[in-house]
C-alpha cells in the first residue's frame, strides 16, 4: 500500500499542529525500519523514540501501513513495559525496583517523589509535562542499590532526599530555560 | 580487512607490538566505565583527568573499560606508568584526581595509602597484588579475563590478547562436527540457568536438513541481582561475538542476532560499535577471514518484558509479536525463528566457546566439576564489603 492511500485512510486530524509533519516523519520510521526488515517492536521503538509516546492514531495508522489489524499493534504495543500509551513528560525519572533495590527500600524514594510533586498511580506525569515518574525492573546496578536513572543518568545510592532534590533541579532546570 | 587468519596473526603481533610500544612511552589511565561505575561517577572523573592532565601538559592515555567485579569500591580508577606495575586506586573522588596526578604522575609517589592493589607483573612497597584480596583471591578469571582490562570499544586490544584465535582455528582446522564434538567432549553447559549441555544442543540443529538457521545470543538478563551479561557485553563484547561466530559455523548459521534487553543502553551501545568494527576487519560478514564462512550479526532490542528470555517468548518478540512462550515441541532447534531452526545461546556461554577452543577440553574441564566444567559468572548485589560480580 502507498504512502498516499495509506493517509487517505487515516483521517489526519486538521486541528493539529504540526499533523502532517508529524505522518511525513512517520511514514519515513516506516520506510527505513522495513526496508531493513525490522520487526513491528522495532518500528514502535522508532516512532516512541520520535515522539515520546505511541499516540493512538499513531498506532492506527501503522496498522495499516503494515497491513497488520489494529488488534496486533495495540496488542504488542500494551504487551511491553518500555512502551507508553499516554504523552511522557519532558524528562524520565526512573527508580528502579528490582529486588536488589527493593530490598533496598526503592519504593520509600518512589513515594518521596510522588508525594512532593503530588504524583500517584495513574497520574504519573507532572501537570507541566515536565517529568514521568516510572519503576525499571533492574537495570543490572544491584550493588550499588537503591538506584534511580534521570533522563539515561544513574544515581547511585540515592536517599529520598537526595531523589526529591535532584527532581527539583529538573524543575528549576526549567525555570532557567 | 584481515583476509586470513595468518593475518589476524602478524596483526595480532603488530598490535600487542604497539600497544606494548605504548605502555612504554607515556602513562596510561583506566577508568571503570560500566554502568557501575557511571552510577558512582565515572564519566565526571573522566573529565577531570582530562582536564587535570590538559592543565599540566601531561600526556596520557585515557580509556574506558568493563566491570573487574568490585562494584562495591567504585568508581575505580587504574594507572599504568611506564616501567611501573598498574595500580588500582578505589572509591576515587573529584578530589582524588588532582592529587594522584600530582603526587604518582608528576612525582612518582604512588600514593601506597589510596591505592588498591596493583594489577599483572611486578610489585610496589606498601601495595597488594589486586588478585590476592580475600574477594579475588579464590577467583580464576576464563570468561571475564579481559573485562576491566582491555579498552570494551577497542577491536585492536581485544585481538592483541588473543582474540578472535579460537575463531581462526575453527575456519581452518576444523569441521563444524569437530567444534561441535570438542564443545561436546568438553562439558560446557549452558549458563541461562538450565544447564542443557551446549554441544548437543548445537548438535540438534546442525543436523536439519534446513538451508537458513539462527545464531541468537539471550542477552535479556532480567533475574533479580543478577548482571553477569550486562558486565560482559559492557566489558569485552568481541567474546561474546566470537563464540556466536564459532556456535554459527557448527550449526551453519548465516545469520546471528543478539537480542539484548533496552534497559541496558551501554551494552547494546559497545555491542553495536564490537559489531561494526568487527565488520570493518572482515571478522563478521562475507567471507570470513578469506574462508568461505559468511555470517552476519544484528542486535534486536527488547521492549521491557520479562517473560521475553524464555526462548519462545524471545522468538516471538524478535517476530514483532507479543513476547509470549508457546508450547514446545517443537524446540527452536528445530524450528524457531521464522520457522528456521535456532539456536538461543547465553552470553555467558558463548563468551566461554573461544577459550575452549584456543585453550581445549582439558583446560576447561580443569576447571568446575566433572559433571559441570568451567567456571560460574555471579553477580552478588548485597555484600558491600566482602565481594560482588564474582568468578566466570
Amino acid at each position: 500500500m502507498s504512502t498516499e492511500q495509506v493517509e487517505q485512510q487515516i483521517q489526519v486530524s486538521p486541528d493539529r499542529k504540526n499533523g502532517q509533519r508529524r505522518f511525513f516523519r512517520l511514514n519515513e520510521i516506516i520506510t527505513e525500519q522495513t526496508a531493513a526488515n525490522r520487526s513491528l517492536i522495532a518500528i514502535l521503538q522508532a516512532v516512541q523514540e520520535e515522539y515520546r509516546y505511541l499516540p493512538e492514531e499513531v498506532l492506527t495508522y501503522i496498522a495499516t501501513a503494515l497491513d497488520l489489524s489494529p488488534a496486533t499493534v495495540f496488542g504488542v504495543a500494551t504487551f511491553f513495559a518500555q512502551f507508553s500509551l499516554e504523552p511522557k513528560g519532558r524528562y524520565l525519572v526512573t527508580v528502579c525496583d528490582g529486588t536488589a533495590c527493593h530490598v533496598k527500600r526503592s519504593m520509600a524514594v518512589y513515594d518521596a517523589i510522588c508525594r512532593k510533586y503530588d504524583l500517584r498511580e495513574g497520574k504519573l506525569t507532572t501537570p507541566d509535562m515536565l517529568f514521568t515518574l516510572e519503576t525499571v525492573a533492574c537495570v543490572g546496578c544491584c550493588a550499588l542499590a537503591p538506584v534511580m536513572i534521570v533522563n539515561g543518568e544513574v544515581h547511585a545510592r540515592i536517599t529520598r532526599e537526595a531523589a526529591v532534590t535532584i527532581v527539583d533541579t529538573l524543575a528549576n532546570r526549567k525555570e532557567e530555560e | 580487512m584481515i583476509k586470513s587468519s595468518l593475518g589476524l596473526d602478524q596483526l595480532r603481533n603488530r598490535y600487542a607490538d604497539a600497544i606494548s610500544c605504548e605502555l612504554e612511552e607515556k602513562p596510561h589511565i583506566y577508568v571503570g566505565a560500566a554502568t557501575c561505575g557511571r552510577a558512582s561517577g565515572a564519566l565526571k572523573l573522566l573529565d577531570y583527568i582530562n582536564t587535570e592532565l590538559d592543565k599540566r601538559g601531561l600526556a596520557a592515555n585515557v580509556a574506558q573499560v568493563g566491570c573487574i567485579g568490585l562494584c562495591y569500591a567504585e568508581p575505580l580508577v587504574d594507572i599504568a606508568k611506564p616501567k611501573h606495575p598498574r595500580i588500582c586506586y578505589s572509591h576515587v573522588t573529584a578530589e582524588m584526581i588532582p592529587l594522584l596526578i600530582e603526587e604518582y604522575l608528576v612525582k612518582d609517589n604512588p600514593r601506597a595509602d589510596l591505592a588498591m592493589g596493583t594489577v599483572g607483573e611486578g610489585k610496589i612497597d606498601g601495595i597488594p597484588d589486586l588478585f590476592d584480596l580475600a574477594v579475588l583471591k579464590p577467583q580464576a578469571k576464563i570468561a571475564l579475563r579481559n573485562c576491566g582490562h582491555i579498552n570494551a570499544e577497542s577491536l585492536p586490544e581485544y585481538i592483541a590478547r588473543g582474540g578472535y584465535q579460537g575463531l581462526a582455528k575453527v575456519l581452518t582446522t576444523m569441521t563444524p562436527e569437530e567444534v561441535i564434538d570438542t564443545i561436546e567432549s568438553a562439558g560446557l553447559r549452558g549458563r541461562g540457568g538450565a544447564g542443557f549441555p551446549t554441544g548437543r544442543k548445537w548438535r540438534l540443529a546442525s543436523g536439519q536438513p534446513e538451508e537458513i538457521k539462527y545464531i541468537v545470543c539471550n542477552a535479556d538478563e532480567g533475574d533479580p541481582g543478577a548482571f553477569m551479561n550486562r558486565s560482559l557485553l559492557e566489558g569485552d563484547p568481541h567474546r561474546v561475538l566470537e563464540g556466536m561466530l564459532i556456535a554459527a559455523y557448527a550449526i551453519g548459521a548465516r545469520q546471528g542476532y543478539i537480542y539484548l534487553r533496552a534497559e541496558y543502553p551501554l551494552a547494546v551501545r559497545r555491542s553495536q560499535r564490537a559489531i561494526d568494527d568487527a565488520k570493518c576487519e572482515g571478522l563478521v560478514g562475507e567471507s570470513i577471514l578469506g574462508s568461505n564462512f559468511s555470517c552476519q550479526i544484528d542486535i534486536i532490542e527488547g521492549a521491557g518484558a520479562f517473560v521475553c528470555g524464555e526462548e519462545t517468548a524471545m522468538i516471538a518478540a524478535m517476530e514483532g509479536r507479543r513476547g509470549m512462550p508457546r508450547r514446545r515441541p517443537p524446540f527452536p532447534a528445530t524450528s524457531g525463528l521464522w520457522e528456521k531452526p535456532t539456536i538461543i545461546n547465553n552470553v555467558e556461554t558463548l563468551a566461554h566457546v573461544p577459550g575452549i577452543i584456543s585453550n581445549g577440553i582439558d583446560w576447561f574441564r580443569s576447571f568446575g566439576t566433572p559433571t559441570n566444567p568451567g567456571k560460574y559468572h555471579w553477580g552478588l548485589p548485597y555484600a558491600s564489603s566482602s565481594s560482588t560480580s564474582g568468578e566466570g
